[in-house]
């Protein structure tokens, strides 16, 4: 656990020092302030107590500034070399791919932490529901986590940053879209699974307030076959070199 | 710890890397890996530190199987890559300070082996600046440095002195010649005099095969040590003193390297030491020998002769 740790903090340190994190904190909370109280369908606007709107932009803003975090996560590393001595060292490859997605993990919570002011502001001004409002930032937070597994895991099939970003954003467009507009478009058991493919369908169902055993089964599922996928990729380096 | 390696081979695809090859490093002892490009020696050093696994054979140390016990081994050993890699972002001294919590040094230890660190690999003037801002030389001591942070007794060290200028090599080499005296190291080099200068024994691969194992010495031994012997004689004409040495029944060749100075460089048969009887046969003509010295063989060229196939 503690090597874990040694690897999120130096990752995280990484992050502010190549000033990616203060890029993507800005854009972020730009972005997500703009249309929560200025632009579009916000509070203002629908005139009610709710949150819904921030929370519906971050679904996309997240789902694209994600890859552009991991995607030197490993490749980087790949590239540069620093891998080899980092496997090298006593440390287990599971517990590098557990720390680098803590990492950037902690770099989201972050995000998410500082958009505590909409939350006090609207409570201030409105009557918030409360429940809806926790379970809207835990559908971000499950969101946030499997696109950085899935962001993970493109970042350790290349050496190339700008591959990983797009593998990672191709596969994301599958879960955050793509079966969305496929099951309204079949019918039947085949409707059915893509529904329950769906990222958005899953989403959706804990903004609404009611955090259901299926929706978590389904984001943690999904994150831990991106984590064991990046450790199986890591690992084919002993026999490929 | 002492290192033993067991009929190890690997293969990458169709081509064999390393092919069967044993050996052991006592502990305490420092072993100099040479080889041409692609022999192998990479490869077996990632084999070594648990980087790449092998298709057959295994590595032992200390006596413990690196395909068993490989989280407790990597504790004991200290690697340096060909490419020395480091995050060029990161302060030399946050580097080592990772470096160092990730080997499981205690946390309030930890200073105390980055500034013995910083000392031992002469680091003190650039611990501030990020690794990026490094010069080669002092790049390759951070890569040191990080190599023996966690005190291992085990060091592999893949060209330690690549692109290092002339005073920069020495230092690194009586470094390694200190840290030889109680760790076990294995360093690969294509600077044969480097193997001389820093090893207690050498190991010649080729095609991943091992083709020598042995003290320079013994390696000289075994190679075809005719006698060479470079002789001065004065005080006689140079083509009677040329017949006569040929004369000699223990000289094979004798050839002129300087006539106008009586200079010969003379080839002994196999086995056989011409000293005395050129001293002799001086005598016997009243000849002064002025000069006299015996040419060792060259370790180029027993690296040549096993490596050219």
């Amino acid at each position: 656990m503690k090597s874990i740790l040694i690897i999120t903090k130096r990752e995280l340190h990484s992050f502010f020092d190549s000033l990616i994190a203060y890029i993507m904190l800005v854009l972020f909370l730009g972005f997500s302030g703009f249309f929560t109280w200025l632009q579009g369908s916000d509070v203002f606007l629908i005139n009610q107590a709710t949150l819904r709107p921030f929370f519906s932009i971050a679904y996309w803003t997240l789902f694209f500034f994600i890859p552009a975090l991991t995607m030197r996560l490993i490749a980087e590393e790949k590239k540069s070399g620093t891998i080899e001595l980092l496997l090298t060292k006593a440390i287990s490859d599971r517990q590098v791919v557990i720390g680098k997605f803590l990492s950037t993990l902690t770099l989201i919570l972050i995000a998410l932490l500082l958009t505590l002011p909409y939350v006090i502001t609207v409570s201030s001004i409105g009557n918030l529901d409360t429940g809806e409002v926790i379970c809207g930032y835990l559908g971000l937070l499950m969101m946030s986590a499997t696109y950085i597994s899935i962001g993970l895991y493109s970042s350790s099939i290349t050496s190339n940053q700008i591959v990983a970003f797009l593998i990672s954003l191709f596969i994301g467009l599958f879960f955050h879209i793509i079966f969305d507009v496929l099951k309204s478009s079949a019918t039947g058991f085949i409707g059915d699974l893509f529904n329950m493919l769906s990222l958005n369908t899953h989403f959706e169902s804990i903004s609404r307030g009611v955090v259901d055993s299926k929706d978590i089964v389904y984001f943690l599922s999904l994150i831990t076959l991106g984590l064991f996928l990046t450790e199986v990729s890591l690992s084919k380096r002993k026999t490929n070199g | 710890m002492d290192i033993r390696i067991e009929k190890l081979t690997k293969k990458y695809g169709y081509q064999k890397a390393v092919d069967n090859i044993s050996f052991s490093v006592k502990t305490g002892e420092i072993v100099g890996f040479l080889g041409p490009n692609g022999a192998g020696k990479t490869t077996t050093m990632k084999i070594i530190t648990n980087y790449l696994n092998c298709e057959e054979g295994d590595v032992f140390i200390g006596g413990k199987s690196i395909k068993n016990d490989s989280e407790e081994i990597k504790k004991h050993i200290g690697y340096l890559p060909e490419s020395n890699p480091l995050y060029n972002d990161m302060p030399v001294i946050d580097y080592l300070e990772f470096c160092a919590a990730l080997q499981g040094i205690e946390k309030n230890y930890i200073p105390t082996r980055v500034r013995e660190m910083i000392k031992v690999c002469g680091i003190n003037t650039e611990k501030h600046k990020k690794i990026g801002e490094l010069s080669k030389g002092f790049r390759q001591r951070v890569g040191l440095a990080q190599a023996m942070i966690h005190d291992p007794a085990i060091l592999i060290l893949d060209e330690p002195t690549t692109g290092l200028d002339p005073n920069q090599i020495v230092e690194i080499r009586r470094l390694i010649r200190e840290l030889g005296k109680e760790k076990t190291v294995i360093l690969s080099t294509h600077i044969l005099s480097e193997v001389e200068a820093t090893c207690d024994r050498i190991l010649i691969i080729n095609n991943g095969s091992i083709v020598a194992d042995g003290t320079a010495e013994s390696l000289r031994k075994q190679a075809k040590g005719n006698e060479v012997l470079t002789v001065r004689i004065e005080d006689g004409d140079t083509d009677s003193i040329a017949r006569t040495l040929k004369a000699i029944s223990t000289i094979d060749a004798v050839d002129f390297t300087d006539r106008s100075k009586n200079r010969f460089e003379i080839q002994s048969s196999p086995g056989c030491s011409s000293k005395r009887e050129i001293f002799n046969v001086c005598v016997k003509n009243s000849w002064v020998l002025t000069e006299m010295t015996a040419s060792e063989t060259k370790l180029e060229d027993i690296f040549r002769e096993l490596t050219l196939n």
